[in-house]
C-alpha cells in the first residue's frame, strides 16, 4: 500500500500526544520518591482509576490490530475473548482472589507464591513471568512499527526505536504511576480514535444486519457471524473449534490464567487505596471489557463485508504471499478518516501500543526488582537502591523487548503468538494459584514441580506441533482445527498436567502447618468482606449485574 | 510520598481531549470550506466536524469540572 501522507494537522495531533505522555512522566517524577510510589503508584488509587488502568493495561496491540485481524480471520468467535474468555475470570478475581492478594500486602504475584509456598516457586514464576513479559512487550513494538510503516512509510527499525525510547522515558521517570496515567488517557484516545471506524463502516454498508447478511451470503458453509450455534461442529465455524475447547481452554484455563494471575493486570488492582477498591477494580473493568467488541469485532466484520465486495476496493495487505490480517484496522482508518481524524486514529493506535508496552515494562521492572534481584541477588538492598534498580531495569527491559519484536514479526498473526506464550506460562500458573488459594494441604514441593511440569509440557506440545513431531489433532482431539484451537487445547492440557502433578506430589511431601497459612488460603481465613456496606454497594452486587449482562450478550449473538 | 498535591488524572484526560477535539473540529471546518482533492469514503458527511465537536465538548466538561481539584 502507498504510505498515507499526513497533513500538518495530523502531525500536530500525534506530536501533542507524545509531548503529553512525556510531560506527564516528567510532572509525576516529583511525586515518585519511594519504591512504593514507583512500583505500586503509592497504593492510593480509586477503584475507577485502577479499574480503567486494569483494562487498559490489556488494551494494547493485542486488542486493536490483533483482535480486528483475528475477526477477519476467524469471524465473530473472537468475541469469546471478551465475554466468556474474560468476564467470569475478572469477577472471580474481584470476589474470591483479591482479598488474598491485597490483604497480604505483597508487591507482586510471585510474592504471593513466596508467602504461600516457598522461595524457589516464587523465583521460578518470577523468571518465567519476566521472560513472558518481555516477549509480549515485543509484540507491542512490532505492532507499533506496523502502523508507522503502513501509514507513514517509516522504516521498521526507526519506528521501533522511537516508540521504545518514549516508553522508557516516561516509565523510567515515574514508574507505575505514569504508566497508569497514560493507560487511562489511552483508554479515551482509543474510544474516541477508533469507535468512529465502526460508526462510519455501518453508515457506509447500511446497517449491522446488512453486514451480517453479506458475510453469511458469501460464506454459507462456515459461520463467521455466530457465537455458539455452530460450536458443536468445528467444521461449521470460522475458528474450527468445538465448544469444549472454548469453554475449557479459553473460558477456564487461558482466561482465568491471564486475568487472575498475570501480574501485568493484577498490579493495577494492587495500586488501589483499600481492599474494597481493589476488589472493585476488575469488576468495574468487566463492564468496559464487554463493550470492546463493539469497537474491534464490528470493525473486523466491516472489513470482511468490504473485502468480499469487489466494488469497495478494500483489500488487506499481503506480506510475502501471506495475508496480513493485522492490517485490517489501519486500512479502515485510511478509508474513512480525513485529515485531522487520521492523526487521531494513528494516535489511538500508538497510544494503545505504548500503554501496552508500558504496562509490560512496569510489571517487568517490579518482578525483576522484588522477585529476582532482591530475592536472590541482593537481599539487603535499600529503598533508594531498589528505586534505582526499578529505573535501570526499565531501560534494560525496553532494550530486550526490541529484540523480541523482530521475533514477533515472523508470526502469521499477533494473537496466535500471544496465546502461544500465555499457554506456556499463565495456564499452569493458574492451576498452582487455584490449588494454593483453595486447598490448604498443597505443599511447596508439589507447587514447584507441578509448575515445572505444566510449563515444560506446554512448551513441548508447542514445539512438537511446530516441528511436526506429532499432529495437532492429538491435542485438539479433532480432525479439523486452527492455530487458535490448538492454543486453547494446549492450555487446557498444561493446566491439567500442572494440577495433577501438584496434587500427586503434595500427597507425599511435607505440608506447611495450618497456622502459617492464615490469610493466604480460603477456609483458614476470614472471608467476610465489605459486610458493613449495603448490599447494592458491595462488589458482589456489581458482579452479579456484570454477569447478567454477559449472559444477555451471549444469548443475543447466539 | 511527598505532601505535594497533584492534579487528578481526569484533568489531563479532559485537557488532551479538549485540545485535540478543538483542532480536529477546526480542521473539519477548513476542509468544508476548502474541500481536498482526494476524498475519503463518506467525506460528504464531514466526520471531522461532528466528531471533533463531540471530543471538544466531552473534554471541555471534564477539564472544567476538575480544573481546581487536587489529590494527595
Amino acid at each position: 500500500m502507498q504510505a498515507i501522507g499526513l497533513t500538518i494537522v495530523d502531525w500536530v495531533i500525534i506530536l501533542i500526544y507524545f509531548a503529553f505522555v512525556l510531560g506527564i512522566g516528567w510532572y509525576l517524577r516529583k511525586f515518585t520518591t519511594s519504591h512504593e510510589d514507583f512500583f505500586l503508584a503509592g497504593r492510593k488509587n480509586s477503584s475507577w482509576v485502577a479499574g480503567l488502568a486494569f483494562l487498559s493495561a490489556n488494551l494494547g496491540a493485542l486488542e486493536l490490530l490483533g483482535m480486528t485481524g483475528n475477526t477477519f480471520k476467524y469471524g465473530m468467535y473472537v468475541a469469546h475473548f471478551y465475554w466468556i474468555g474474560a468476564i467470569p475470570a475478572m469477577l472471580f478475581l474481584g470476589i474470591y482472589m483479591m482479598p488474598f492478594y491485597y490483604s497480604s500486602k505483597i508487591n507482586s504475584v510471585p510474592g504471593y507464591l513466596k508467602l504461600r509456598f516457598d522461595e524457589k516457586t516464587r523465583v521460578l514464576n518470577g523468571i518465567a513471568f519476566a521472560i513472558m513479559t518481555l516477549l509480549v512487550s515485543g509484540i507491542n513494538l512490532y505492532a507499533m512499527a506496523l502502523v508507522l510503516h503502513t501509514f507513514l512509510g517509516w522504516n521498521w527499525d526507526v519506528s521501533m526505536w522511537v516508540s521504545a525510547i518514549t516508553v522508557a522515558g516516561y516509565v523510567g521517570l515515574s514508574g507505575l504511576m505514569s504508566a497508569i496515567f497514560t493507560e487511562i488517557i489511552q483508554f479515551f484516545m482509543i474510544w474516541f480514535g477508533l469507535f468512529l471506524v465502526s460508526i462510519l463502516g455501518i453508515i457506509e454498508i447500511g446497517s449491522m444486519k446488512e453486514i451480517m447478511a453479506r458475510i453469511n451470503e458469501y460464506s454459507s458453509q462456515v459461520s463467521f457471524t455466530t457465537l455458539w450455534s455452530t460450536a458443536s461442529d468445528p467444521t461449521q465455524n470460522g475458528m474450527f473449534i468445538h465448544w469444549g475447547g472454548i469453554v475449557l481452554g479459553l473460558g477456564f484455563v487461558l482466561s482465568f490464567g491471564y486475568w487472575t494471575t498475570d501480574f501485568l493486570v493484577v498490579q493495577r488492582a494492587f495500586s488501589a487505596k483499600d481492599l474494597r477498591s481493589a476488589r472493585m477494580t476488575p469488576i468495574l473493568a468487566s463492564f468496559f471489557k464487554m463493550a470492546l467488541p463493539f469497537l474491534v469485532i464490528v470493525a473486523g466484520l466491516i472489513a470482511i463485508a468490504l473485502s468480499i465486495d469487489p466494488k469497495s476496493g478494500f483489500k488487506l495487505l499481503q506480506d510475502g504471499g501471506q495475508i496480513n490480517y493485522d492490517s485490517a484496522l489501519p486500512l479502515l482508518i485510511a478509508r474513512y478518516y480525513p485529515s485531522g481524524l487520521v492523526g487521531l486514529g494513528v494516535t489511538a493506535l500508538l497510544a494503545g501500543f505504548m500503554a501496552g508496552q508500558a504496562g509490560n515494562i512496569s510489571a517487568f521492572n517490579t518482578v525483576w526488582t522484588y522477585d529476582i534481584y532482591k530475592s536472590v541477588l541482593n537481599r539487603k538492598a535499600s529503598d533508594a537502591h531498589l528505586l534505582w534498580m526499578g529505573r535501570a531495569s526499565t531501560i534494560v527491559g525496553v532494550i530486550i523487548s526490541l529484540g523480541t519484536a523482530y521475533w514477533a514479526k515472523s508470526f502469521p498473526s499477533i494473537m496466535d503468538y500471544m496465546q502461544a506464550i500465555f499457554s506456556w506460562v499463565n495456564a499452569p500458573l493458574f492451576a498452582t494459584m487455584l490449588l494454593g488459594m483453595f486447598v490448604w494441604w498443597i505443599t511447596p514441593n508439589g507447587a514447584f514441580w507441578g509448575l515445572v511440569a505444566g510449563m515444560s509440557s506446554s512448551f513441548f506440545m508447542w514445539l512438537a506441533v511446530k516441528f511436526h513431531w506429532f499432529s495437532e489433532s492429538i491435542i485438539t482431539m479433532s480432525g479439523t482445527q486452527s492455530d487458535m484451537a490448538a492454543n486453547f487445547w494446549r492450555a487446557w492440557w498444561a493446566w491439567s498436567i500442572c494440577a495433577a502433578i501438584t496434587i500427586l506430589i503434595s500427597l507425599v511431601t511435607k505440608r506447611r502447618p495450618k497456622e502459617e497459612l492464615v490469610g493466604l488460603v480460603r477456609g483458614l481465613t476470614e472471608d467476610k468482606h465489605d459486610q458493613h456496606l449495603p448490599f447494592v454497594k458491595r462488589p458482589e452486587f456489581v458482579a452479579i449485574i456484570s454477569l447478567i449482562i454477559l449472559v444477555l450478550l451471549n444469548i443475543w449473538f447466539w | 510520598m511527598t505532601e505535594h498535591k497533584m492534579k487528578p488524572i481526569w484533568f489531563f484526560v479532559g485537557l488532551i481531549l479538549l485540545v485535540m477535539g478543538g483542532i480536529i473540529f477546526l480542521s473539519g471546518i477548513y476542509q468544508f470550506i476548502n474541500p481536498p482533492e482526494i476524498k475519503t469514503v463518506l467525506a460528504e458527511i464531514h466526520p471531522a466536524i461532528w466528531w471533533g465537536a463531540v471530543m471538544f465538548i466531552f473534554g471541555g466538561i471534564l477539564y472544567w469540572k476538575t480544573r481546581k481539584q487536587t489529590v494527595k
